[in-house]
């Protein structure tokens, strides 16, 4: 039914395999624990700090997944930049907390809860009842492999990367300087 | 199979992929600031992200694709992090509010 790698259908809890699987399930707890706080929190540091949990357990996700170089990067990018970038601009820009933080109108809570389990409904469904197959790995994905990709078949992709990013600075300084002097 | 052997199945890490990125959908639609909705939309990509990590992980011939994809999705998120909370500073600056009801000078 599903493609798995080395599969040990019933390990004991206090095997290595059933103590990855505990693991495993604490970082499923983490994550939804979070993404839920970041998406229902009242107030944007709370909404914060989840989704910092929430990004701890994908990096976990990320190691199960045979990436801990990508689990390394998710820390680093997300918990360690981007969110403290949020943090940032929470200060900056959202000062006092408002006492209307519900939802805009009545329905929009309902409505957006709707649409939610409309597509979780979806995808899991389609999720679960493909039949994936794998196909015949040719190559290991190690942090050597990807850099030999990152240089050979994907160098102009890096190349824009790198000038998206620094389009993206140079214009977030242009933005956020403007009307400085004014206020 | 057990609950404690799901990790080793493909199906496992979609679904919960799906869940991560309803959450952002749900935090999208209900937020009021634009915070908030920058906040639900990294929700939304680490969603995906976790579906290209799977499909990379038990599908795809050569593994090391979908980690170089995931790690642009990385870079574009940070590039729009900056350039959206850069924007919601300059918005705060010039209106006194990141309230997306207040932002209606563009309003028909």
């Amino acid at each position: 039914m599903n493609p798995a790698a080395t599969v040990n259908a019933a390990p004991g809890l206090l095997t290595a395999d059933g103590l990855l699987g505990l693991i495993f399930l604490v970082m499923i707890a983490l994550t939804l624990t979070g993404g839920f706080i970041a998406a229902t929190a009242d107030r944007l540091v709370r909404a914060l700090a989840g989704v910092v949990v929430c990004f701890t357990g994908v990096a976990g996700f990320y190691y199960f997944l045979n990436s801990p170089f990508m689990a390394m990067m998710q820390i680093l990018i997300y918990v360690g930049a981007i969110c403290v970038t949020i943090s940032f601009a929470i200060m900056l820009a959202a000062p006092e907390q408002k006492k209307k933080s519900g939802p805009v109108n009545i329905l929009s809570g309902p409505l957006g809860f709707l649409v939610a389990a409309l597509i979780f409904g979806a995808m899991a469904g389609l999720a679960l009842r493909t039949e994936w197959l794998p196909f015949d790995k040719i190559a290991g994905g190690s942090v050597r492999d990807i850099g030999i990709h990152l240089l050979t078949s994907y160098s102009m992709v890096f190349e824009l990367i790198s000038l998206v990013l620094l389009i993206a600075i140079i214009g977030a300084i242009v933005i956020a300087r403007g009307g400085r002097s004014q206020s | 199979m057990t609950i404690l052997a799901i990790h080793q199945y493909l199906t496992t890490y979609l679904v919960f992929g799906a869940m991560l990125f309803a959450l952002g959908v749900y935090g999208l639609v209900t937020r009021r600031t634009l915070i908030g909705m920058l906040i639900a939309a990294e929700l939304m990509l680490a969603g995906v992200s976790i579906n290209f990590m799977a499909f990379n992980r038990f599908l795809a011939p050569d593994p090391s694709v979908g980690q170089i994809f995931t790690l642009f999705i990385m870079a574009v998120a940070a590039a729009e992090a900056a350039i959206g909370l850069s924007i919601a500073i300059g918005v705060y600056r010039h209106y006194k509010t990141v309230d997306t009801e207040d932002l209606v000078n563009l309003k028909g």
